[in-house]
């Protein structure tokens, strides 16, 4: 941990009593503290580790990820990340980056999709497929969210991400909407970004993949989405299924013209 | 005969989707192909099991972003009220210490959690409303209920003039639909979050004078 990343820790223990005291600073003390640790993010090694794991020959064929289409084209990293969730021909299927990666590394690489998409958070080629993430969203770093709706497919997932966004269940009632669909709301000092717009830049789908201070994870989109379930008190969504997918296009479409400022960094 | 013509749709959905024919499919079809995408989306993990996706009608009314029509609103305030089980031997108030403690947690139900047992629940409070002065970290999605009882003049929670107002919270935290239909509150009682005791003890906190909810 180095000095800058100290000081801001220490920056952010003496701001919280501050927030407390003078509520609506609690963004603002975290943008303070993020601000500060823009060239220290841990999210870097992720991204690090990331980049090495795309040129690296790997897997039971060993080659590497170069030939994977992120939708602009075999290879090209930069710029896919604020267009995807998107259509892809070659499996007929809306993906989103990391439903897109099992592809890729299923059919380059030959390692087993339904192994991968069993793998827990943090383990394994899931710890992989979080690290190729963070560095393929961090190559889209301050670009703008513009989501191709041109292909049929995509506006049925939109529609299908909207109605999976307002479906209540489980023992508490809730839904995405219950906390994300109206502006300026807060869980405990917690502020909530209204999903259902342009939240802003760097808020809501424009803020993961990010790490996260509090726990010293990486979480991806996939891991954000995962939890926002669990707190929904809903069952377990599976990795990359249609309805976690589904949402990606409701909310990278509502985010039109937000700047992404991933790898962000979480309290 | 209602599935079979689901099962009709979904699969002219799919059929014209083969085609490549680049039209959007009816509303009702989406409404149709949404809850079978996220009937297959999901697993059972610990006490969140998949029946957790069965929508009962105030859940299904309630998962759009238009409001239900007036007659719907209203079959679903009835239902939740006639569900409203009233406390045992009429006693209402349990210990507003103990309801502080369990506004302040917000655990409970997730498939990380142990045991669904409401013993092992929190109220879930603080997450949503601000209730004393004391504490500032709550959170906006309800109102603030700071001055409950104060405000609507409890100065005696046994009093008879402070029945109304006991039963009308008994009933909001019971089953809140029975007051909105769809409202952004847990069924504490109807969905055994809570018991009757802990319930008791979240009245106590909002309607005793001496709670810091009324200090």
């Amino acid at each position: 941990m180095n000095t800058k990343k100290i000081i801001g820790l220490a920056v952010l223990a003496c701001a919280l009593p501050a927030v407390a005291r003078a509520q609506k600073t609690a963004a603002d003390g975290i943008a303070e503290y993020r601000k500060m640790l823009e060239d220290g993010n841990p999210a870097e090694l992720f991204e690090a580790k990331g980049e090495d794991l795309w040129k690296q020959p790997r897997g039971p064929k060993k080659v590497s990820l170069q030939a994977c289409d992120l939708g602009l084209g075999p290879g090209v990293v930069k710029g896919a990340w604020v267009q995807m969730p998107r259509w892809f021909a070659d499996t007929g299927r809306v993906q989103d980056l990391e439903s897109r990666l099992v592809s890729c590394m299923s059919t380059l690489q030959g390692f087993d999709a339904a192994e991968l998409i069993k793998t827990p958070f943090g383990r394994g080629e899931m710890a992989n497929i979080t690290a190729l993430a963070t560095w393929i969203a961090g190559q889209s770093h301050g670009l703008r969210f513009a989501l191709p709706q041109g292909n049929v497919e995509e506006q049925r997932f939109y529609e299908l991400g909207k109605r999976a966004f307002f479906f209540r269940g489980g023992p508490m009632d809730f839904s995405c909407a219950s906390c994300h669909g109206e502006e300026g709301k807060r869980i405990r000092l917690q502020d909530l970004p209204d999903l259902t717009m342009n939240p802003g830049d760097g808020i809501g789908f424009a803020a993961w993949p990010a790490y996260r201070v509090s726990n010293g994870q990486m979480w991806s989109m996939q891991h954000r989405l995962n939890d926002c379930y669990r707190q929904q008190r809903f069952p377990y969504p599976g990795f990359a299924s249609d309805v976690t997918v589904a949402l990606g296009v409701y909310m990278g479409v509502n985010a039109k013209g937000a700047q992404s400022i991933v790898p962000a960094i979480k309290r | 005969m209602k599935q079979r013509t689901l099962l009709a749709t979904l699969a002219a959905a799919a059929a014209v989707l083969t085609l490549g024919c680049a039209s959007l499919p009816a509303p009702d079809v989406l409404d149709a192909q949404a809850d079978a995408m996220i009937k297959a989306s999901f697993r059972d993990q610990g006490i969140a099991k998949v029946d957790r996706l069965n929508r009962d009608l105030g859940q299904k009314a309630c998962s759009s972003d238009k409001a239900p029509s007036d007659a719907v609103a209203k079959q679903i305030e009835a239902e939740s009220l006639a569900s409203i089980k009233w406390p045992s031997g009429g006693q209402y108030l349990g210990d507003w210490r103990k309801g502080e403690k369990l506004a302040q947690n917000g655990r409970g139900m997730t498939w990380t959690d142990r045991s669904a047992d409401p013993k092992s629940n929190g109220a879930q409070c603080y997450n949503c409303h601000q209730l004393s002065k004391e504490e500032i970290s709550f959170g906006t999605i309800g109102p603030s209920l700071y001055h409950y009882g104060k405000q609507r003049g409890v100065k005696d929670p046994l009093a008879p003039e402070s029945a109304a107002t006991l039963q009308y919270t008994w009933g909001k935290l019971w089953n809140s639909k029975a007051y909105a239909a769809c409202s952004n509150m847990p069924r504490f009682g109807h969905m055994k979050l809570l018991n009757e005791e802990q319930i008791r003890d979240v009245m106590a906190l909002l309607l005793d004078p001496q709670s810091p909810v009324n200090r």
